[in-house]
């Protein structure tokens, strides 16, 4: 008996037999970076988004999360007061917790997207999930114009997770409505 | 080739009998309007922004066709990347293979419930029944698909299935059905749609916490890398490929596309015309097993489930360039009126007229035969779609496939060249006798002359016989036009072309 592989790609093969891939149309190049449009566009999806200087981020950081229980990656560049540390927390755990704090991999301007690949300062991805607030560090140097650009700079490898504002739905009526299962709040802070 | 099983709800009646029962139903009509109104606007919106749409919208296609082209190289490329990371690659060529692939796996971790991501695929497969019968529960963990789950309903649009559904009617189901799945709904639950998703975040956070294994399907699948996507917005996708300790994902083998720049374009088109959005909140991409974050066991089924004979169809192909974004039912004129259940599958609409036959095989069915009809051919999906499927056109070349399927005498020379082949029925239908009739009527003068003299009296005794066999079906929805006093060549020999 033939296996369901060797059957399936027969039949793929005898399908295409004939067929021919088409000329790939020119795209028109992205245009320059524009972070003013990444934060306004990141406001757009109901995120907070604050601007400061790099010297400004822990105080910052340690505003937001000020009476919160947070938790906090390895490698990431800056302290975090008392906060907790990811130490093999199971998702019951990180339930428990009120926010998470981590950096970024890349930001998309036309879209307001927040890229992380999970590497040092951003986590597994379960802990920028499962507590209700994300708070995320982006550098301006890290915005790029458009998704295209994006994909070239990201390592298809790596896990990844895409965030443009907070978790939402349009399941009732197409309407968008903010919180659903993941953070419910995000809040950048975009340094410069 | 068995017919694939899955795709059509058991029993359903062709899409004129069912269009007419939707039709009755002013709630389901203003929600439709209503709800296919707003992503129209929101659409239209976000499109306008992009400058370059037109020829995103070809690249798009082309990257589909150059996947599609050397499919087999594709696959291959997918499936030796995926097992380099670490995934085990199923393959299924129907229904009931992946869902014993899918069962099986479940069954060897001792689980007796799954997780789900929404997916297209594996509604297509049946797979909460299969499960079901084999006593693993699977829930449904988009917030759409728990409205439809918890009221044993069908889904009706492939985006957003509880579409029909406007949010009192939703706040019922959750009042009424939470309680016996899980958590139930708080009491004092009100209608406010983000009281509602709030209800499902607290609902389905205990199944997300204690789950063991989660089902997904894919948007995309890169040959290059064996990175998987899945594009969602509430983040149920990404507790279901993030928390449990095994994932499968049932993977139709049309979702390859070859490299991982071409995401570049398809990240692009997708939200724009799915949910009118610059981007959805949430898009998951991996690559195997990430060792310390996520599932630690991954299984990749690759369906087939009548792909390959969609594929052997030149004209209709192009269907399986979809990305499921849904944006030819939000624009359809009779998607908008009947609604999506009148379609019979999970695939509904414009996309699902295409798509089921071409599944399917023109000829497999009463249901199937009716589906390249429900059209009124205006184009407007063909507009729309991110990946040109020119739907217009190959619903045309399948009413061609299914009036080939009910031929009186079958077309031997195009039976035996094997492009298509035919289908010899058992009896012929009214249209062909009636095509037969006006064939040898046109081929002779004399014919056409006695014709158009008995023209007259025919259409009047029509008129005022609706009732005739024969005459119901066409006059029951028009009017007959009143066949002139004397004919276009009568009048020609009368007057000489009008020199007399």
């Amino acid at each position: 008996m033939t296996s369901a592989r060797e059957e399936i790609l027969a039949r793929v093969h005898a399908a295409t037999a004939e067929a021919v891939a088409p000329e790939r149309p020119a795209l028109a190049p992205s245009g320059p970076v524009d972070v003013d449009l990444f934060a306004e566009r990141v406001a757009d999806y109901e995120a907070v988004v604050e601007r400061c200087a790099p010297e400004e981020v822990t105080e910052r950081v340690a505003a937001r999360v000020a009476g919160l229980r947070v938790v906090v990656p390895d490698g990431l560049p800056f302290a975090v007061a008392g906060s907790v540390a990811d130490d093999g927390l199971v998702a019951a755990d990180l339930d428990a917790l009120d926010g998470v704090v981590t950096t970024a991999t890349v930001g998309i301007a036309e879209t307001g997207t927040i890229v992380l690949d999970h590497g040092p300062g951003q986590g597994r991805r379960a802990l920028t999930l499962v507590p209700d607030l994300h708070v995320c560090v982006v550098r301006a140097d890290q915005v790029v114009a458009d998704v295209p650009d994006a994909v070239r700079r990201l390592d298809p490898a790596r896990a990844q997770t895409w965030i443009s504002g907070p978790s939402a739905t349009s399941d009732i009526e197409l309407s968008r409505v903010e919180g659903v299962h993941g953070p419910r709040t995000l809040h950048v802070l975009l340094t410069r | 080739m068995q017919a694939p099983v899955g795709t059509t709800f058991v029993g359903m009646p062709a899409f004129p009998d069912a269009a007419r029962d939707a039709l009755g139903d002013p709630v389901l009509r203003h929600n439709l309007a209503h709800a296919t109104g707003t992503i129209r606007d929101k659409r239209a919106r976000v499109v306008a922004e992009v400058d370059d749409w037109e020829d995103l919208r070809v690249d798009g296609a082309a990257v589909k066709d150059t996947a599609l082209a050397d499919l087999g190289t594709h696959l291959l490329a997918l499936e030796s990347a995926l097992t380099a990371r670490g995934a085990r690659v199923h393959w299924a060529r129907d229904a009931a293979e992946a869902n014993a692939i899918v069962a099986g796996i479940a069954k060897g971790h001792g689980v007796d419930e799954v997780v789900k991501v929404k997916s297209m695929a594996t509604q297509e497969i049946g797979l909460n029944e299969a499960l079901e019968a084999e006593g693993i529960a699977a829930w449904e963990t988009d917030l759409a698909e728990l409205i439809v789950q918890l009221g044993e309903d069908r889904p009706s649009h492939i985006l957003v299935p509880a579409i029909h559904r406007n949010r009192a009617e939703i706040r019922a189901i959750f009042r009424d059905r939470m309680a016996a799945a899980g958590r139930p709904a708080p009491d004092d639950l009100t209608d406010e749609p983000a009281e509602l998703a709030a209800a499902a975040r607290l609902h389905l956070r205990e199944k997300f916490l204690r789950a063991r294994m989660a089902v997904s399907g894919a948007n995309f699948a890169v040959a290059d890398s064996g990175t998987l996507v899945v594009v969602e917005s509430e983040g149920n996708g990404r507790m279901c490929l993030t928390l449990p300790e095994v994932l499968v994902s049932v993977v139709g083998i049309e979702k390859v596309v070859p490299t991982w720049d071409d995401l570049g374009t398809m990240l692009r088109l997708l939200p724009r015309s799915s949910t009118g959005e610059r981007m959805n909140p949430y898009t998951s991409t991996w690559a195997g097993v990430t060792p310390g974050d996520g599932p630690q066991e991954m299984h990749v089924v690759l369906l087939d489930n009548g792909r390959t004979r969609a594929l052997a169809d030149e004209v209709g192909r192009q269907a399986l360039r979809c990305i499921r974004c849904s944006a030819c039912l939000n624009v359809c004129p009779v998607y908008e009126r009947t609604g999506g259940h009148a379609y019979g599958s999970v695939y509904p609409g414009p996309i699902g007229a295409i798509l089921n036959p071409l599944l399917q095989g023109p000829g497999s069915s009463a249901w199937v035969d009716s589906l390249p009809y429900a059209s009124s051919l205006c184009g407007a999906c063909y507009e729309v779609c991110p990946v040109r499927i020119d739907i217009p056109s190959v619903l045309v070349d399948l009413r061609a496939q299914v009036v080939d399927a009910k031929r009186i005498v079958p077309d031997v020379s195009a039976a035996d060249s094997g492009v298509r082949p035919r289908q010899r029925p058992a009896a012929p239908s009214p249209q062909s006798l009636a095509m037969k009739g006006a064939a040898m009527t046109f081929a002779s003068a004399r014919r056409l002359g006695l014709a158009e003299r008995f023209a007259g009296v025919g259409t009047s005794l029509a008129r005022r016989l609706p009732w005739l066999p024969g005459v119901s079906a066409w006059a029951g929805a028009r009017d007959l036009p009143q066949a002139p006093a004397e004919s276009f060549r009568r009048w020609w020999r009368r007057t000489d072309g009008g020199r007399r």
